[in-house]
């Protein structure tokens, strides 16, 4: 009985289903494609998920209110697969994307390729103020001298401590800390009983990773990746001994689960009170500054990044937006970027969603509206500091090469870095001495010099 | 596919010997009486395992980002809806009605080209259909990051990149192999004396199909029809590599979530939940039809 009755309904109810189902995918594909004519531009947007971008996805509609002709969509995704989209798009000339954010890594390496639009005439409007933009961060962003993306925000490197432990401990930070002060530091505060760090160093795989602390240190040491003529620097005594006191600090005073904590596990244990000092970018203090998610605000000191033989150290990184060559809208696409790394795009995100969530470390004018200099009190001087004083060109004591501080700007140093990463985090776990790491380290850095055609 | 017929008894046969040696060794020679205390215990446990990961995401979505990234972990907490307040700021419906779009439509498409390719390979035995069963599932032993690049191109120059057809064709085309030994495992099952008396009574082939194996074989379809359905929702390497602001996924969706500057377990794994939803209720929904087209074979 029952099966007779399944039988009459089931092709009947598939059927039903057959046909309509197809009409809604038709459906939505068309109220999802629409927005192109009539003279209204859609402008597409890849992005990183990072809090300013979601900041600046939020504040949208004002841009679309003032330019009613522009549509903008935003693609979100995380690094690396937005760096793997973008690079297949702009390679096939497929042109999905009018505005793509890229760092000061890709920039000049984008450029050479031609796969970007040179912003200087567009820039050159007095209204942007490109002379606004923090110079280190400009040049970082330039290929023989013409801007090819404009910052949304930068960063450069800093230590973070705990006022409060320190005051406990009855030390004193200096003003310019150098690494072996950090690290003797590190032993007075470590405290496994009360599960807190001497220090939190990244010890996670990848380039972006455990390499962009590491490379400032090892610059600052005096080691460095490779020489003017591309010879591999690796396992130079000085690298190689930046590298051991790095590995050294991390496994005997750093935070437990080293080898896997990358900037969001620093984050945790700082904010947490599981860490005493931290040395990473100086965009943390904003979200260690929030009493929201974090247990530390307003008892966190803010000292330059630790020094060995050179004066300065610290890393170079902006967050930056820049226009594909294969945009059809490069006029609407330069409209939305000069919007939203304009001065009053800053004053905007203060007054609408607060001071404190200003994108920091991209114009000098930032820096001097008076709610942001009382909000972010606590960090703001000390993020101008440590980027102007940054030398995108010489960072370490010997001169290189390529224009950078914490990566090599060459295609293959994703590659490399990577790969260079894993020993090094192996070695941070313990599972091979940093001479082997180092070696090895330093056969593929020679392997890519000379496969890649740089070392004559 | 057969193992979905298949291993689930099986391996519910040697579980079953595992728990008797490791749990009761002793009363071995109890061997034929049933053992449901221990069995039960077993079936719990495994599906504790299973389900608290997803419980913690669950759990994770109603914790503030702090509350998410703790060690030791957080169990004890006041829950919140931040959340997934900010989730519904980011519009969710457009990437929701792609996925529904290409996971439906693909699942539909599947299961009417599948079908009958399976009834050529099981009841009316095309010549060396051994072959072309192996040819179907051949196809799935190519990684899908060695076609992606060819796919691009030629989604490219068609124009249809970005556009949700494209998608459900994708997905079709990926989950047909799979449909195809799954429902042929099942037309296997159909007694041959059933289709002979149907045809004895002057059956036609369309009333053969449509009054006597579809019914038979319909928890089977069901099942089939799920599975397909979870795959094209839950993909995620075509949907980031070929869409970008139009089709886009739940998926991508996800993923936007991540970020290498902050926060985001709990924020990711409320957008998880949310995600998930729709294949939870879709189970749900099948699940009386997925158990017996998974104790299909039980006709013999």
């Amino acid at each position: 009985m029952t099966t007779r009755s399944r039988a009459r309904r089931t092709p009947l109810a598939l059927a039903a289903m057959a046909a309509t189902l197809p009409l809604l995918a038709t459906a939505c594909a068309g109220a999802g494609g629409g927005g192109g004519g009539d003279g209204e531009r859609t402008v597409t947007i890849a992005t990183v998920a990072n809090p300013q971008m979601q900041d600046i996805e939020k504040l949208s509609a004002r841009f679309e209110e003032d330019h009613p002709d522009i549509n903008l969509d935003f693609v979100i995704l995380p690094e690396n697969e937005l760096r793997d989209r973008v690079t297949q798009d702009i390679a096939t000339q497929a042109g999905q994307y009018d505005v793509v954010t890229i760092g000061t890594y890709e920039t000049p390496i984008w450029a050479e390729n031609g796969w970007l639009a040179p912003l200087d005439e567009y820039a050159s409007d007095p209204a942007y103020d490109v002379d606004d933009i923090l110079t280190p961060v400009r040049e970082a962003l330039s290929y023989e001298d013409t801007m090819y993306a404009a910052p949304f925000y930068g960063e450069s490197s800093f230590l973070m401590y705990r006022k409060d432990l320190f005051a406990e401990a009855g030390l004193t930070m200096p003003e310019q800390p150098t690494w072996q002060q950090v690290a003797d530091f590190a032993a007075k505060l470590d405290d496994p009983a009360s599960d807190t760090a001497g220090i939190c160093l990244r010890g996670l795989p990848g380039w972006g990773e455990v390499l962009a602390p590491l490379n400032t240190m090892i610059l600052t040491f005096g080691g460095q990746w490779y020489d003017e003529n591309w010879n591999a620097k690796l396992t130079s005594p000085e690298t190689k001994e930046a590298v051991q006191f790095y590995v050294d600090l991390v496994r005997e005073h750093g935070q437990p689960g080293a080898p896997n904590a990358g900037f969001s596990e620093c984050l945790t244990a700082m904010g947490q009170g599981n860490a005493a000092m931290w040395f990473d970018a100086t965009v943390a203090a904003s979200s260690l500054e929030d009493p929201k998610n974090s247990k530390v605000a307003g008892k966190i000191g803010y000292a330059p990044a630790p020094v060995m033989e050179t004066e300065k150290s610290g890393w170079l990184w902006a967050w930056s937006l820049a226009i594909p060559e294969t945009s059809q809208q490069k006029d609407a696409a330069w409209e939305f970027i000069s919007w939203a790394t304009s001065k009053e795009y800053m004053k905007l995100v203060g007054n609408e969603l607060g001071w404190t969530r200003v994108p920091p470390g991209s114009r000098q004018s930032t820096y001097e509206i008076p709610e942001y200099q009382q909000a972010a009190e606590a960090f703001a001087e000390p993020t101008l500091n440590a980027i102007q004083n940054v030398d995108v060109r010489q960072p370490g004591v010997h001169p290189q090469p390529w224009v950078g501080v914490q990566y090599v700007a060459i295609p293959e140093f994703q590659d490399l870095g990577t790969t260079v990463s894993q020993e090094i985090s192996a070695a941070i776990a313990g599972r091979q001495s940093v001479d082997e790491a180092l070696t090895k380290a330093q056969r593929y850095a020679e392997q890519t010099a000379t496969e890649g055609g740089y070392r004559k | 596919m057969s193992p979905t017929t298949t291993t689930a008894p099986e391996a519910a046969v040697p579980e079953r010997g595992q728990a008797d040696v490791r749990t009761v060794p002793h009363r071995r020679r109890r061997r034929f009486r049933p053992r449901h205390p221990g069995v039960a215990f077993a079936a719990w446990a495994a599906a504790a395992v299973f389900f608290s990961p997803v419980l913690w995401m669950f759990l994770t979505g109603f914790k503030q980002e702090s509350q998410a990234s703790t060690d030791p972990p957080t169990f004890f907490f006041v829950p919140t809806l931040d959340q997934y307040r900010a989730i519904l700021g980011r519009d969710f419906t457009p990437y929701f009605l792609n996925s529904v779009s290409a996971s439906v439509f693909s699942t539909i498409l599947v299961i009417i080209l599948a079908t009958p390719a399976a009834y050529a390979l099981s009841i009316a035995k095309i010549p060396r259909w051994r072959d072309s069963l192996f040819f179907f599932i051949s196809t799935r032993m190519m990684p899908a990051v060695a076609i992606i690049l060819p796919l691009y191109i030629i989604a490219k120059n068609v124009g249809v990149l970005d556009n949700v057809t494209m998608l459900a064709l994708v997905y079709t085309v990926m989950n047909l192999p799979i449909a195809v030994w799954m429902i042929r495992s099942f037309l296997v099952e159909v007694p041959k004396e059933v289709l002979e008396a149907a045809r004895i009574d002057g059956a036609t082939f369309g009333v053969e199909i449509r009054r006597v194996i579809l019914p038979m074989i319909a928890p089977g379809l069901a099942a089939t029809a799920l599975i397909c359905f979870i795959f094209a929702w839950n993909e995620f390497f075509f949907a980031v590599s070929l869409t970008a602001t139009q089709a886009a996924t739940v998926p991508v969706f996800l993923v936007g979530f991540i970020t290498s500057e902050g926060l985001f377990w709990a924020r990711l794994s409320a957008a998880s939940t949310m995600a998930a939803l729709p294949v939870i209720i879709a189970g749900w929904v099948a699940q009386k039809w997925l158990v017996r087209g998974l104790s299909l074979g039980a006709v013999k």
